[in-house]
């Protein structure tokens, strides 16, 4: 069966890592049908050592360091950047926020192969996480509701998974590293959030003084509360709101849920937080104390533990393996049109679909243009909901429509796509192709889900041109 | 046998006790029942029982999930969550099942609408079964055409063509209704657009699969594509087939023949099917060969 090799390397608040995976793509219909390419397995062959991410200062990452660490785990794991045909670079939790995210990203960019992508934002990283720990599979193998909380250096992501549907988001800045210490248990950094739960705690915690026990299990009794704050499980008090990460989603009311699954370092830390012997300060951080009062808030441990396949790596390994999906697997493109990368997509709504569907190509070609220049993109895609069932009329009107407004706002040279949700892409596309009639190249693809903002990364086609891998990525920058 | 007198007598009687029983509409001409709400007065346009809507909804009242069983009656058409009465399934359950037997049935025995036909501009030949019943029975009779239907295509249809598409009611009639109209233009504007020439295309009526061979022979097409309806079962009536066949004959093998199946609404759409039927045939054409011997 054939496979890609996929790499995801994390880049987060406290560690950097690389792991590889190889997906395996197979024709999952029958043979008297047409072909439905699927990925039917996910197998980690590689995981790096977890690092400590490289910071220049506490807002600069150091992005020569990062691309050393890379470099390196590329040479053991014994894989070249022309052997990865597909993945995902994120800068996680805080990191994203650092001020040269972007010029890191930039530094990697060349390394991780054709296809590899950026992405970041918290709501993705809660998506990511909570696919990477495993507890996404178990409520599809389970048919329940699962949360999962990745507790990180310094945001926990949270989602909500039912059923295999992500049914709800969020971030909050609750996190092992939030408060440095030395050996001695001497204050070397407090960040914003933790400030906030000491002062509404009443707890002093200054830079260069020494905090005792107490005061960090106080501190990070109250961190583990709000958590159980967010998942609904006691009241919400309004420090839950003054934690919430920037450019996150609020706590969801997505209802109570009876399992719960830890992934993230801090998860690692509950178990190790038993022993008697243990070193608290062993990180240099607050994680021990946090991973122990999860361990003890009563509302969480009421809950049903859900193991975690993956803990620490539960997001790099999301990265790598959950990022990419195939299109259906009847589509229509022009050849030598993929790959694209960072197209901005132009969502329509389904009544949005219609009026510009009735009102003509003018109406939409505004729309493009508008969109080109709000993006200041140069290239774009439309993403439509389709229509169930349609005669061959309605797609021959709904390509005239595309391909007479999107003609006229592309600049030259510019292919003409559009991502559509019913599977009806490859009659879309040859109906687009006799609109060009070759001043263009098209793509149609559908099977995959596009939201206003996104933007999406086409891949080379893969199984004898039948299905494209697509990743579809949240949010660049928060 | 009841006489139409008895058979009347009998249903007013039924009528009229279901009626003491207050959960049966007043006859028309019944005295309106005292308190009754106004509403009463008009009934509820009676629910399709066999729609999908309607299959959505869980019978099952007390599951101990109700959403787990929603999600799992999402992903399949198997009539799951209907709970039982005894060992017997619910009047419901029951009801719905007969509601889909009827359809498929229905769709067994009833006519392609010639409306349809005449606005594809598809003329109808018949093979050599004369009526439903020697068509079910006779499998063999409908894999032959009519001596009138040879002469008609001979009089009516261009030969010598690279292909040839045809469509056929086999066990659907609804399957045609369904789907013929939006997959017909995209397969010739496709084939045509690739530069191919096509032969006239029409209906042939109890046909089986195979008299494509004794078409293709008979037109001398290089490929033979036959639209056709599929047994219908209890999850659909409107699945439609095409069997295409390279160098068709009558007695060729059937591994010979490569199939699209399942084209409806909630399957493979038709103009998808179209599209990549299109690219099929092309292959087909290509290789010079069809069914297991084509390398996909």
């Amino acid at each position: 069966m054939p496979t890609i090799v996929s790499v995801g390397i994390d880049i987060g608040t406290s560690t950097t890592q690389v792991i590889f995976s190889r997906i395996t793509m197979d024709n999952t219909a029958g043979y008297f049908t047409a072909p439905r390419i699927s990925i039917v397995g996910k197998e980690v062959f590689y995981r790096s050592e977890v690092r400590f991410t490289p910071l220049k200062t506490a807002v600069l990452i150091d992005g020569d360091a990062v691309r050393g660490i890379v470099e390196e785990e590329f040479r053991r794991a014994g894989m070249k950047p022309e052997n990865v045909d597909t993945g995902a670079v994120i800068i996680t939790g805080e990191s994203a926020r650092k001020e040269n995210a972007a010029e890191v990203l930039e530094k990697l960019s060349g390394f991780a192969g054709e296809f590899v992508v950026s992405t970041a934002g918290p709501d993705l990283e809660s998506i990511i996480a909570g696919k990477g720990s495993g507890a996404y599979q178990y409520s599809i193998e389970n048919d329940c509701a699962v949360a999962n909380l990745d507790v990180g250096g310094g945001t926990t992501n949270i989602v909500w998974f039912r059923g295999g549907d992500t049914v709800g988001k969020c971030c909050c800045d609750v996190g092992g590293r939030l408060v440095r210490l030395k050996k001695d248990g001497t204050v070397e950094s407090v960040s914003e959030a933790a400030k906030r739960v000491a002062d509404e705690q009443g707890l002093s915690l200054r830079v260069g003084e020494r905090a005792d026990e107490q005061t960090l299990a106080r501190l990070t009794a109250r961190m583990a509360e709000l958590l159980s704050e967010a998942l609904g499980l006691v009241p919400e008090t309004p420090l839950l709101r003054a934690v919430q990460t920037p450019n996150s989603s609020p706590p969801p009311a997505c209802g109570k849920v009876s399992r719960v699954c830890f992934s993230g370092g801090v998860a690692d830390c509950m178990e190790a937080s038993r022993a008697g012997t243990a070193d608290f300060l062993r990180f240099g951080d607050i994680g021990m104390y946090l991973g122990r009062a999860l361990r003890e808030n009563a509302a969480l441990s009421a809950l049903r533990r859900v193991t975690a396949s993956e803990t620490i790596r539960a997001t790099v390994v999301g990265a790598g393996t959950y990022t990419t999906s195939l299109s259906g697997s009847t589509i229509s493109y022009s050849p030598g049109v993929f790959p694209l990368k960072n197209v901005p997509a132009l969502k329509l709504s389904y009544q949005e679909q219609q009026a510009f569907l009735d009102a003509g190509p003018d109406a939409l070609y505004e729309r493009c243009r508008w969109f080109l220049a709000q993006n200041d993109a140069e290239r774009m895609l439309l993403a439509l909901p389709g229509k169930l069932d349609p005669t061959y009329q309605e797609v021959k009107r709904m390509a005239k429509c595309i391909v007479g407004a999107m003609d006229r706002s592309l600049p030259a040279g510019e292919p003409v796509v559009t991502v559509v949700e019913q599977d009806i892409a490859k009659a879309l596309g040859n109906a687009m192709k006799q609109e060009t009639n070759g001043r263009r190249a098209v793509a149609a693809i559908d099977s995959i889900r596009v939201e206003a903002g996104d933007f999406v990364d086409i891949g080379r086609p893969l199984m004898d041109g039948l299905v494209v891998p697509v990743v579809v990525k949240t949010l660049l920058f928060g | 046998m009841l006489d139409e007198k008895t058979i009347a007598l009998i249903a007013d009687e039924v009528a009229r006790r279901l009626r003491e029983t207050g959960r049966f509409p007043p006859a028309a001409d019944a005295p309106p029942v005292e308190n009754a709400p106004e509403s009463a007065a008009e009934p509820a346009p009676a629910e399709d029982i066999a729609s999908a809507e309607h299959k959505a909804k869980p019978l099952l009242r007390s599951a101990a999930d109700p959403e787990a069983l929603a999600r799992m009656k999402r992903r399949t058409t198997a009539r799951i969550g209907v709970g039982r009465a005894g060992p017997r399934l619910n009047t419901e359950t029951m009801l719905t099942l007969r509601a889909d037997h009827a359809k498929a049935r229905d769709s067994v025995f009833a006519d392609v609408d010639p409306r349809l036909l005449e606005r594809l501009g598809l003329f109808t030949v018949q093979t050599q079964c004369d009526c439903k019943d020697t068509y079910l029975t006779r499998p063999d009779l409908g894999r032959r055409l009519s001596d009138e239907a040879v002469r008609t295509l001979e009089e009516r249809c261009v030969k010598d063509i690279d292909v040839q598409i045809y469509a056929s009611d086999g066990l659907s009639s609804a399957a045609i209704e369904a789907n013929l109209e939006r997959i017909l233009p995209v397969l010739t504007e496709g084939l045509e657009a690739k530069g191919l020439k096509l032969g006239t295309p029409f209906f042939v009526r109890f046909g089986r699969v195979a008299a494509e061979d004794h078409i293709a022979e008979l037109l001398r097409a290089k490929v033979v594509c036959v639209l056709i309806g599929e047994r219908p079962g209890l999850a659909t009536a409107e699945s439609m087939s095409a069997y295409i066949v390279y160098g068709a004959h009558p007695g060729i093998p059937e591994a010979k023949r490569t199939v699209v199946s399942n084209i409806h609404k909630d399957g493979l759409t038709a103009v998808e099917a179209g599209a990549y039927i299109t690219e099929v045939i092309e292959q087909i054409l290509r290789q010079r060969k069809s069914g297991v011997d084509l390398v996909k």
